[in-house]
Order: structure tokens, then sequence, then C-alpha cells
């Protein structure tokens, strides 16, 4: 029985007048690499917090990981792993003293935090860097490292906020190999991105437009549907129908 | 639990590798006990008076003798006509004087009872009364010893005046400090995190690439709180006038002249800091410790300079605020005119001229 | 490869730039020239060295080896000068939030010593697009309108040389393609436009470009020119599973490279003479794959810099 890591059912966040997001509806599947594009402004970061647990819906009903997003938001964040381009490790800390704390917060034993952070250390190659501290690394290893601290509690499904933001194209892919790579081992990956071939690595994609849901498939799909070659033709014409940009 | 330990760890991580934070949690209680455990305090020691002997007999010369031996006085000894006297309290330079009339030695011998005159420059009433005590103290203690001795019972009275302020009203202290500090608030501080905020944003770096000159800025940046000062002073002492029933008692145009040097003065510190700090917090905290701070434990402000060790006592001539605290009082509630405070005024002057040079020399044209 | 010294707006002469004592070298040994009126693109990602490579031409920045000329003017010595005839947009929107779009405008107007009106006309198809939003505080702006504004601010006073740092970084996709079409029709009055991005789709919308990584150039030229100087005959490959297609690539003697790019992986044989294409569907249908697709593809600057940068062996 296919229980899907997120079902979403007319999720609505309205901020006094202003609706953030409009009745959103859809469903994540186990192992699924879930796109989430849209412009700035669209809705996708209003979409995330709720789905996180961070932000109370106005209405709709939802689930993550199982978990009610109204009632069990405590429980929905010991199972979801976030990732931002923002934010993700504390530079001045070393390589080693982020991954053992992240892996203490998220409640690993001791055991498991040094099999873990020996593990992440090798699958990264970081074996000299490891007691560096992390300002030092260039961006792209940051975000490797990033990601896979996020997922160090193997949590059901990850959260990944234009995590590929300015790296460099050859760590980008190799991003995207570890992104693979977890979701073969069962973890969910939701991600946003504005790289619209990372779009392509997407299993489905979902375009947000003034805080819909304005299309949601898999790449292939929606290009024939919108008779476009590419995925940047298929979100351009979208998004031009957009009325509002981020007031930021 | 555990996770709460984990957090723990990674809070004294982040403390121990920030070397300025640790600076300030460990280095600053130190300097703190150090300054107010041995250094500052209320009691009054070294008071500068003057004893004005125009007597001249064995009782004065044993009274003025014990008071020059008492550890809380420093006797200056060459004031002695009232007209010197009187400039030595105008500037500061003596706290008190105690004056022999003429008759006292005849007095005392005829009629048994003479007067002594205690002036204390009132302008602190804490000096003054403290000072006064002493002085009286021991003139009691002279008189019991003399009773001992005779057989008719001698008194010596002191006359006490309490100049500048002889309602003994704790504004006239306070009032002038705030002036300083209030300046220094909005002008040094305000300034810094003005100039620093463009850092911040970005703005400063397309500021720069334009053919608008770099001082400019700074001109630019300084006039607002310039004229906010201006009002500022003017709101005090409106106050402090009439609510506070506080005459100004000397020259205004001259209070004001002396006030704009000080913004300036505050301005350059500010102009310099900015230079330093790279985010606006650091100014703001920065601003604090290089102003507001040694206005408060080191200007004479609450704690009289001349309590201070030796070592505080060097520093604080380096406080700007010194200076003009010392200034404003005089001004304001002695009524002392140019010629009195004409080397303050040098002082503040050179040291403003000091910080404008250092700053606009180190002001960045460029990033790096 | 120069055009004409004569015509240059801008020359780098192995500039390199240092920081942390040091220990971090930002730009190494940087030499490229631009020329009069033409669209620069400097591509690269995050760290590459491209905003100190702007603040040095801006003379915001002094370089620890080399010489820098903008029109002709040298940024260390001349830097009075360069900063009254150049216009700079750095990255992050530095304008003042709390003023709106009008005061901003006339406030840097002022500060170059001109007015909205002198040059009204080289800003108007940009400043028609936000002039709704005149009295609305820049900081309440969305991202692609605050781009539209610095961008007019950066060009009142007529630069004869603009510098743009990132800035379409942050910017949806709409506006970043309008934005694009703003720089070409500037481009028509005769300045020299300089800008960086990370975003490699948008080298094709430059005269020429300079691909940036860790501080070294990887090449400078038109995009045209660098497309064609590809070493070896590229291939897209698709099938069903992607996932499993690339490791099964990866896997294969014959393969050089292969990554991913979106719908399709890029892949380059071990050698461009002999034809494998057969060889790797069979492989490919041994390995249990379907619906298999190769064909011969034209290179994109992303796949030109990915094969540059992995040949420098530059650490990533």
């Amino acid at each position: 029985m296919n229980v899907p890591v997120i079902k979403s059912e007319k999720l609505t966040k309205r901020f006094g007048d202003f609706i953030a997001a409009n009745e959103l509806t859809f469903e994540v599947q186990t192992g699924e690499i879930f796109g989430f594009l849209g412009a700035n402004g669209a809705g996708k970061t209003t979409a995330m917090r709720m789905l996180c647990g961070l932000s109370i819906p106005s209405s709709g009903k939802a689930t993550v990981a199982g978990f009610d997003i109204y009632q069990e938001t405590e429980k929905i964040k010991k199972n979801i792993g976030y990732m931002s381009q923002k934010f993700s490790l504390y530079e001045d800390l070393t390589v080693m003293e982020n991954i053992r704390f992240y892996a203490g917060i998220y409640g690993l034993t001791d055991a498991e935090i040094k099999e873990k952070s020996e593990q992440l250390v090798d699958r990264l190659g970081l074996h000299d860097s490891a007691k560096k501290l992390v300002r030092s690394l260039p961006l792209g290893w940051k975000q490797k490292l990033s990601f896979l601290v996020a997922i160090i509690h193997q949590p059901k499904i990850v959260f990944l906020d234009e995590p590929t933001s300015g790296v460099d194209p050859v760590a980008r892919r190799q991003f995207w190999d570890l992104i693979y790579r977890a979701t073969d081992q069962g973890i969910t990956a939701f991600v946003t991105t504005h790289y619209m071939d990372e779009s392509e690595y997407c299993n489905r994609v979902s375009i947000m437009v003034d805080g819909n849901i304005r299309a949601l498939d898999s790449p292939a799909n929606l290009k024939k549907h919108f008779s476009a070659s590419s995925m940047d033709e298929v979100f351009h014409g979208l998004a031009r129908e957009a009325k509002r940009t981020a007031e930021i | 639990m555990k996770q709460l330990f984990s957090f723990i760890k990674k809070e004294f991580l982040h403390v121990f590798r920030d070397t300025k934070t640790l600076l300030l949690l460990f280095g600053l209680p130190v300097v703190q006990l150090t300054l107010f455990g041995f250094a500052l305090t209320n009691e009054v020691k070294n008071a500068k008076i003057v004893v004005a002997d125009y007597s001249k007999d064995n009782t004065t010369k044993q009274l003025t003798d014990k008071i020059e031996a008492s550890r809380y006085f420093d006797v200056e000894k060459s004031l002695q006509s009232h007209k010197e006297i009187e400039a030595a309290f105008k500037t500061g330079k003596i706290k008190l004087a105690v004056i022999f009339p003429e008759n006292f030695n005849h007095d005392l011998m005829h009629l048994n009872k003479a007067q002594i005159q205690i002036i204390a420059d009132a302008s602190d009433i804490n000096t003054a009364t403290t000072l006064t005590n002493y002085i009286t103290a021991i003139v009691m203690d002279y008189q019991r010893q003399m009773m001992k001795d005779a057989s008719i019972p001698m008194t010596i009275t002191p006359e006490i005046r309490m100049l500048y302020n002889p309602e003994l009203k704790g504004e006239h202290t306070f009032i002038p400090g705030i002036m300083a500090m209030i300046m220094l608030l909005v002008c040094a501080m305000m300034t810094s995190i003005s100039i620093v905020r463009e850092k911040e944003l970005g703005t400063m770096e397309i500021l720069l690439v334009s053919p608008f000159k770099p001082i400019m800025v700074i001109i630019a940046k300084f006039i607002p709180y310039l004229i906010i000062s201006f009002f500022n002073v003017t709101s005090i002492l409106l106050l402090s006038v009439y609510a506070l029933d506080l005459p100004i008692k000397g020259s205004i145009f001259l209070l004001y002249s002396e006030s704009l040097l000080f913004i300036v003065t505050a301005l350059a510190i500010g102009l310099l800091i900015s230079i330093q700090a790279q985010s606006q917090q650091t100014a703001m905290f920065g601003s604090l410790m290089a102003t507001m701070l040694p206005t408060l434990l080191l200007s004479g402000f609450i704690f009289p300079v001349e309590s201070m060790p030796l070592p505080l006592q060097v520093i604080s001539n380096i406080v700007p605020s010194k200076w003009y605290f010392i200034i404003v009082k005089s001004i304001m509630i002695k009524g002392a005119g140019f010629s009195a405070i004409w080397k303050e005024t040098l002082i503040l002057g050179v040291m403003t001229l000091f910080l404008l040079i250092v700053s606009l020399k180190k002001f960045q044209i460029r990033l790096a | 490869m120069q055009n004409s010294e004569l015509k240059a707006s801008v020359v780098l002469s192995g500039i390199t730039k240092r920081y942390d004592k040091e220990k971090i070298v930002a730009v190494d040994n940087v030499s490229l020239s631009v020329s009069k009126g033409e669209l620069f693109g400097l591509i690269g990602p995050d760290g590459a060295g491209k905003t100190s490579i702007f603040r040095i031409l801006t003379t915001l920045l002094l370089p620890d080896g080399g010489t820098a000329t903008v029109e002709g003017y040298d940024v260390v010595k001349d830097y009075k000068i360069i900063r009254g005839k150049v216009g700079y947009m750095p990255g992050r929107f530095s304008l003042y939030q709390d003023l709106t779009v009008e005061e901003n405008l006339n406030f840097f107007a002022t500060v170059f010593g001109t007015t909205i009106d002198e040059n009204y006309d080289l800003i108007k198809d940009i400043y028609v697009q936000i002039e709704q939003f005149k009295n609305r505080r820049a900081g309440k702006l969305s991202g692609g309108m605050k781009q539209k504004l610095a961008l007019c601010c950066a060009l009142i006073h007529k630069p004869s040389a603009l510098f743009l740092d990132e800035p379409t970084t942050g910017v949806d996709a709409v506006s970043r393609k309008e934005f694009w079409e703003m720089l070409k029709r500037l481009k028509q009055q005769g300045i020299t436009i300089m800008v960086s991005t990370p975003y490699m789709d948008e080298a094709t919308l430059c005269d020429r470009i300079a691909l940036i990584q860790s501080g070294k150039i990887l090449t400078v030229d038109t995009p045209p020119a660098i497309v064609k100087s590809f070493h070896g005959k590229l291939f897209a490959v698709k099938s069903e599973a992607m996932y499993k297609l690339m490791n099964d690539l990866r896997a294969y003697q014959y393969i050089r490279s292969c990554f991913a790019f979106g719908d399709y992986h890029h892949l380059l044989f071990k050698d461009d003479i002999a034809d494998y294409t057969w060889d790797v569907l069979n492989y490919l249908k041994g390995k249990g794959h379907n619906e298999v697709e190769i064909k011969s593809v034209s290179p994109s600057i992303e796949d030109c810099f990915i094969s540059m940068a992995e040949a420098e062996k530059i650490e990533v």
C-alpha cells in the first residue's frame, strides 16, 4: 500500500486579504523527486513552510510523513530534513563539529553519530578537511555537506530550498548525484530550483503561479501538454501569465 | 536532553571562536572590578584647596598645619589674594578655601570666639559638603583640644558659604554631564551608525564609484546630527532654566560656541568608529564603549577625578568629555568668561583637530 | 585574441588579488580586454572571482598584481576620473530601501552632478516599466523592479562604461529575460557593458564572454567560437531510467565523461574517431534500458565550461 509521504488537500494560507497559497492539492510518493517551481512570490516558500510544520495553514488539510500539519508539527519536524541555500552549516565550526551537532539535534545516539560522521566524511572524501572550519570550504562542498547533514537521521522526506544556487556546473551535478542516491534509498526529495535543467531530473514537477498550482506532471508530459521543447518554455509560458511578483 | 547538550556544546564553540566577544566576557569584569574596586570612588581625596591666612598667628598656623597634614587635602600655597582665589574657583582649580580673617587672633584672645570662613565650590555638592565637613571636623577637633588646656571656653565658628549653588541643588552637577552624554549619543553613535549602514547596505560602494567626493559624504552625514544636537542643547538649557530653575550664569553665546566645538569632537569620534566598524551593531557597541563609558566613569561627572589613582587621572585627561564638562560647569554654574576657560578650550580644540585629521586620513576611499 | 587596442574600453593585464593574508587567491593572473560598445559577459559560479574583478575595475579594490585600465585610465592612479565616468550596479540591489523610486533616482542623479531630465532618453525604456511605482519605497518593490531601478540609477549620468555585478541573481526568470533585452537596447547607445552572471544560459546573449572558475580565466571569446572550439564530439543520451543510465554509462569503458543535462545525459567518448553509437545502444539494451535514444548534439556553453574546468583540473 503506497502511502503518499505528502498528502495535501486544498491547503491555503492567507495573510489578511492576501492569499499566498490557494487550495493546494497534490500528493507526493515515497522515493519521488518532486520539483517545486515558480517565480519569486508565487507562493513556493509559503507552501514549503506549511509542509515543514513552520506555519499553520489558514484552511485545508495535509499530512507530511503521515503526520497532520495542524496537530503533529513536532512529529513532522522529527521526520523531515531541511536545507536551504541561505543557511545550512555554521561557518565558524569545523566540518566534524557541524556533523556532530546536527546529528545530536536530530536525536542520534553516540554510536550512531560516530558511525554516520565517518560515513559522511568518507562519502565526500573530506578526510583532509574534517577538522577545518566550514568557512574555508568552497561553496560546492558546503552544499554537498549540508545535504548529507540534512538527511543524517534518515528522514522520510527532505526539503531542499534552491540548494544549488550559484554553485559551479560540476558541483551542481555531483549534488544531484547525492539526491539520486538518497531517493534510491527511499528518502523523498522536495526541491525548489531556478535551474530549468534541474527540473528535468525530477519525477514530477509542479509549477506555482500567483499562489495556485498551474501544472503538475512529469517533465515529459508537461512538455507534451504545452507543446514545448524544454521545461524552460513550459515555465515561461505559465509564468508570463503571473500577475504578481514578489513584494519583498 | 541529549539534544540540549548538543546545542549547548555548539554555543560554547561559537563563544570561544569569537575572540572579540571573549575579550568582553572575561576582560570586562576584571576591568570593572579594578576600576570600581581600586580606582573609582565617591570618596573625596587629594582635593585642591587654599588656606588664606590673613591673621598669621600661632593658632592659625597650627590649624593650617593640621589641615595640610590631612590626606584629604592638597593645599595650594601660592594663592593668597581674593582675586586669585575667585579666579581659581571659577576654573575649578580649587574646590574649597579656608579663610582666616585679620582679626582672628584678636577675637579669639579677647572675645573668646573667632570665625573662620569656609568657601566651597558647590557646583559639585558631594565634594563641597564632604570637604566642608572635613574642615569643620578638623576645626572642632582643634577646638576640643584647646578647651582641655584652657580654663575659659574658646570657640571657633566656621562660617560656611556655598559658592555658585547656595541651595545645594543636585541639578547643577548632572545637567552638564547630561549635555555631554546626549551630544556623544547623538553625534558619535548616530553618525557612526549612519555611515556603517551605508557600508552594510552596499550603497557606500555606489557612492564611492561616483564623482561625489568622499569628504562630501562625511559632511552630509555630519550636518543633520549637528543641527539636531543644537536643538538638543537648546532644549536641555530651556528645561534647566525654566523647569529646574537653574539659571545660566555665564554667556549663552560662549556656551553654544563651546558646545559646537564639542559636537565636532563627538562627530570626529563617530567617524573614527565608523571606519573600524563593519556592522551597525559593532558601531553602536563601539560608540558606547568609547564614549559613554569613559564619560560616565572618567570625566569627573560622577566620580571626582582627584580621587582617582594617578594613572587614571592621566587617562582622564584624554577623555574629551572631561574638558567639556569643566567648560560647561564653569560657564553655566560659575558664570566664568572665556578668559577663565581658554586653556580647556584649547585642549579640546587640539583633541578635535587631531581626531579629525586621523579619521579623515583613514577614511577609506576603497574597500580594501 | 584581442580587438584593436585603440577601441579597447576595459583592459586587464595579469590582475591578481589575494585575501586573508595571501591564503585565498581570488583573482589569478587575469588578462582580458573589452571593446568599446561591447556587451561582455563574465560567466562563472560563486567564488570564481567575478565580484573581485569588478571591484578592481570600479577602483574599489587595489589589485595585488597586474594593471588595468578603464576607458584608457589606470584604475590605481586615475581612480577619480574613472569614478566619474562609469556606472556600477553591485550585487544585492544597493539602493535606499526607505526612499521612493523617484527619490532614489533624484539622489543618484544629483550625486553624479546631473538631473533626471538631462539623460532621460537613455533610461526612458526602462523607467516606464516602473514609473507607476515612482512613489513607492524601494524596499517594497519586487526583485525585478528593484533591478530596473538600480539600472536606471547606474545609467542616469550617461556613463561610458557600465559594470553590472550579477544583476539577474535572485530575480525571477521572466524578469531576467526582460533585463537582457534592456541591455541589448542599451548597447545600441554605444555604452560598454560588462555583466557578470553565474547563469550559463545567459552567456549566449553576450557579444563575447569570459569563462572564469576559481580566479582563473578558462577562455575569452564569442559564444559561437567557444562552442566551435569544443574538444570532441558531444552526444546526448536518454532512456526511461535516467539515474540508472548515468551509472551504467559511467561504467562503460569507452566513455570519457558523462554529465546530466536536463532530460538528456551528455557524453564524450574516449576518442572521437570511431563511432560508438551502436556499441552504446547494445550495451544499454543489455543493461535493460528501454526507449534508448542517442544523438549527436552541439555543445552548449555549459558543456564547454565543464570540459574546460575538468581539463584545468581546477579543485571545485
